[in-house]
């Protein structure tokens, strides 16, 4: 059980995320990223280590355009 | 399609070109050092010689070459009056500038001048007299394409140079300089005279003329004269009144043997004007500085160690190579950089400010693409020392405000810069710490102590105790309190509308109160109160003490302390001074900063450095704790929890008027950002129990959740910049709307939500006491299901 899909659910509809498009915007530019995503609720899932490396990396990008 | 953000929006909102070229002139670092500007042809002295320096004669010899046609003669004979404006002089003997060029042109080597295509510019010149004057236009003009004609009354070629003492100048380095004249395709008339007859014959042959016969042979000519008789020529283009007839060298000034290296200047820039007349452009236009100038560049001195001249063993030959680079050494390399070595901002970016304005303006002029200066722009302190150190006062600081200004209006400031200080200025201005009341029993005010949001948030103790020793030293006196913030964070952010708002909301509170006069604790407050609010009555906490006396039980201590003066106190001397009584009054004894009062630095907190560029803040704040070997004293609660934070022992000043400058005190870390929130909050609350018999109501559902974080973790959330409140809001959202995620390795939560322009994650687990907490983390993106 170490595969990210295996590991995460959503608590709520009780089903595994799984790997699926979605739209990840900022200052008005939306691009579609793939993630993890419950299919039912459409929660998604951000790791900690994309939140704080290419996601903060695309932030500064886009701000300085 | 992008939005048009041309040239008009930008003339809107912030300088135009105009004033861009003034902020550009007033840096004088490009200025051309004083040998340069002293030299009539401009040679380049200060790289000359730092190639010499490094050993590279052909290097150094490139450089002379560029500036002086013929360098092997005027590296014997030049009057040298770089000389006399040498820096090296104020100390001891200037460099031997011309030994150091006749170096360069003895122990280097030219590269074999590449066989260039040469231009074919139209027209044909005759030159009249065989010096060097006429020698460097026929050189200037040939080069460009001309046909050139030269006329010498003598056999040869060099005119004035054959009457030089030949022991200094031998014959065979006249001849071997002026040969490249022949190479060049010049043809030379020797053994003829001109007189004004030929003259008036050559005018209708050649397209133009340049008289260079020295002062005895030009008498023959009628041109118009100046009233010592000698041939009168336009100072600038030496034109004479024969239309396309110039004239120069020392004809102009009645010697013969005139100084070579102003025949030399003269013919170059009379070859200037000859090449504008026949290619029919203005022959005026911007010829500023062609001829010797003032330098305008400053250099400070004071710190050049001594360095005698190095004697030649040889004086006939001149340098040997190891001497000369020992001379070239002794070259000062005069640049200004005075703010530079000052700023380690302005240090950080590698650059100084001439280009760093045109960076500035450049990154605001851009339609589409990358703004590079962005970072730059937000990273400044604005503190003001730099308009401090300039000897033009240019104000960094001042500009890059009005950057920032000019970013929010084209909607081009990045969220990421000032986002976390705005919010935690909005936090200060909500009802969560927001407050104004006259003292209990009174309906208007005298007085009204206003402690600032840092000040409240660091030492809350401190303000409570401050407003009653107010009401005990005046109690004849209204002394109402006011709490919340001055809005200084807007203004840094480059928000005016904003900033102007809660301006006004201070002045509503105020007139309520009656115009009460305001005490601040603050400088940076009173910075904004004094520039921004002018009609509202100020005084600072520290003056009121040194007026009306320390409060009643002050302690005195017998310790060795030094004052860093918060930048906002820059050029509040008043208020320096107060400080430095207070301290003498309490029995310590003052150990001054090296820099100090209006030289002071920022502790990166100003213009909210610390948050738009942390490495460089943390640069900054190390620099100023090195300063001084003595435990610290300060008046700004933001400096001395930055000092504290990094080790350095800092008191502030209550902190010694209060606590006798406890140990404990000198080392207490500042509160963290949440506890600062909850530090401002818990104030409100206690003053309005304790003072006024009130309570607060209306909390959020958030607030009464219960965390446990660990300290590890609870040290990511501040370097992360995630409060205690994001995290509880996260957990709120989570828990009524049952949208998590569950970690089935682990089986912790993990949700996220977004409150405000982040986006929060947290993975928690719920306890009995209320969550344990194990991890957080954000981002600016938007995602689905945030809830925002």
């Amino acid at each position: 059980m170490s595969e990210p899909e295996q590991v995460w659910m959503c608590d709520n509809c009780n089903i595994p995320l799984q790997p699926d498009k979605v739209d990840v915007a900022y200052m008005g530019n939306a691009f579609p990223v793939e993630l993890l995503k419950c299919p039912k609720c459409e929660l998604v899932f951000i790791p900690e280590d994309l939140a704080l490396g290419k996601m903060v990396e695309v932030e500064k990008q886009l701000e300085d355009k | 399609m992008f939005p048009v953000y041309g040239a008009l929006q930008w003339l809107n909102n912030s300088m135009d070109q105009k004033e861009l070229f003034e902020l550009e002139q007033q840096c004088i670092q490009e200025c051309a050092p004083p040998c340069t500007a002293a030299c009539p042809v401009h040679v380049d002295v200060r790289s000359m010689l730092a190639e010499t320096a490094r050993g590279d004669f052909s290097a150094a010899l490139k450089i002379y070459q560029k500036a002086v046609p013929f360098p092997h003669i005027l590296s014997r004979i030049c009057d040298q009056p770089c000389q006399n404006v040498c820096r090296r002089g104020e100390i001891e003997e200037s460099i031997a500038i011309r030994a150091l060029e006749r170096a360069a042109v003895n122990h280097g080597e030219l590269p074999e001048e590449k066989k260039r295509p040469m231009p074919k510019r139209v027209g044909n010149v005759a030159v009249i007299g065989g010096g060097i004057s006429g020698l460097t236009v026929a050189y200037d003009l040939a080069r460009k394409g001309y046909k050139i004609t030269i006329y010498e009354s003598g056999h040869e070629l060099g005119g004035g140079l054959w009457k030089a003492d030949r022991d200094y100048l031998p014959a065979e380095v006249i001849r071997g300089d002026i040969e490249v004249i022949y190479e060049l395709g010049v043809e030379v008339d020797l053994n003829t005279l001109i007189d004004h007859i030929h003259l008036v014959e050559l005018r209708n042959a050649f397209d133009a003329i340049y008289i260079a016969v020295g002062p005895h042979a030009s008498e023959a000519y009628e041109l118009a004269r100046d009233q010592y008789g000698l041939i009168k020529v336009d100072p600038v283009t030496f034109a004479t009144s024969m239309e396309g007839v110039f004239a120069g060298g020392g004809l102009l000034w009645g010697i013969e043997m005139h100084s070579s290296v102003t025949s030399i200047s003269e013919g170059r820039r009379a070859g200037i004007s000859i090449d504008r007349y026949l290619q029919k452009v203005s022959v005026t236009a911007s010829r500023i500085n062609e001829g010797p100038y003032t330098s305008c560049l400053y250099t400070d001195i004071s710190e050049v160690g001594t360095r005698p001249l190095i004697e030649m063993g040889d004086p006939d030959f001149g340098y040997e190579w190891h001497e000369a680079i020992q001379e070239g050494k002794r070259c000062i390399q005069c640049e200004c950089m005075e703010c530079v070595k000052a700023c380690e901002y302005l240090r950080e970016f590698g650059r100084y400010p001439r280009r760093y304005v045109r960076e500035i303006y450049n990154n605001l002029s851009i339609v589409k693409g990358t703004r590079y200066a962005n970072t730059f722009i937000n990273s400044c302190s604005l503190c003001g020392l730099c308009a401090e150190i300039c000897p033009e006062n240019l104000d960094m600081g001042a500009v890059n405000l009005k950057a920032r200004q000019a970013m929010v209006t084209q909607n081009r400031m990045p969220a990421s810069a000032h986002d976390f200080g705005l919010r935690d200025m909005q936090f200060s201005n909500s009802d969560k710490f927001l407050m104004m009341r006259n003292a209990p029993g009174t309906t208007a005010s005298d007085y009204v102590f206003f402690p600032g949001c840092q000040l409240s948030a660091s030492s809350p103790e401190h303000v409570e105790r401050v407003y009653s020793d107010l009401q005990r030293q005046l109690p004849d006196s209204r002394i109402g309190l006011m709490l919340g913030c001055c809005g200084a964070p807007a203004n840094w952010a480059g928000r005016p509308d904003l900033f102007e708002s809660i301006l006004a909301a201070w002045r509503m509170h105020l007139q309520v109160m009656e115009n009460p006069k305001v005490v601040l604790p603050c400088s940076s407050c009173y910075q904004v109160f004094q520039k921004h609010l002018p009609d509202v009555e100020i005084v600072s906490l520290w003056d009121f003490f040194d007026e009306h006396g320390l409060p009643a039980g002050a302690v005195s201590a017998n310790h060795t302390v030094s004052i860093h003066d918060p930048c906002s106190t820059r050029y509040e001397s008043q208020m320096q001074d107060s400080i430095r009584r207070i301290l003498g009054r309490l029995g310590y004894q003052i150990e001054e900063l090296p820099r100090s009062r209006e030289r002071t630095t920022c502790c990166s907190y100003g213009g909210m450095m610390w948050l738009a560029n942390p490495t460089l803040a943390e640069k900054v704040v190390q620099k100023r704790i090195q300063e001084g070997e003595a435990d610290y004293v300060t008046y700004c609660a933001m400096c001395r929890d930055n000092f504290v934070g990094r080790g350095k022992r800092t008191w502030h000043i209550l902190d010694l008027i209060y606590n006798q400058g406890s140990d404990e005190q000198a080392t207490r870390r500042g509160p963290n950002y949440s506890q600062r929130h909850e530090n401002r909050a818990r104030l409100k609350r206690h003053l309005l129990t304790e003072i006024w018999g009130e309570t607060m109501d209306g909390s959020q559902p958030y607030e009464s959740i219960q965390l446990n974080i660990a300290d590890d973790v609870q040290a990511k959330l501040e370097q992360r910049l995630i409060l205690i409140e994001d995290i509880q809001r996260v957990i709120e959202y989570a828990e009524r709307t049952k949208r998590k995620l569950l970690n089935r390795q682990t089986g912790h939560y993990l949700a996220y939500y977004r409150p405000n322009t982040v986006t929060y994650w947290v993975e928690y687990l719920p306890t009995e006491a209320g969550f344990a907490i194990f991890n957080a983390y954000s981002h600016r993106m938007e995602v689905p299901g945030s809830g925002s």
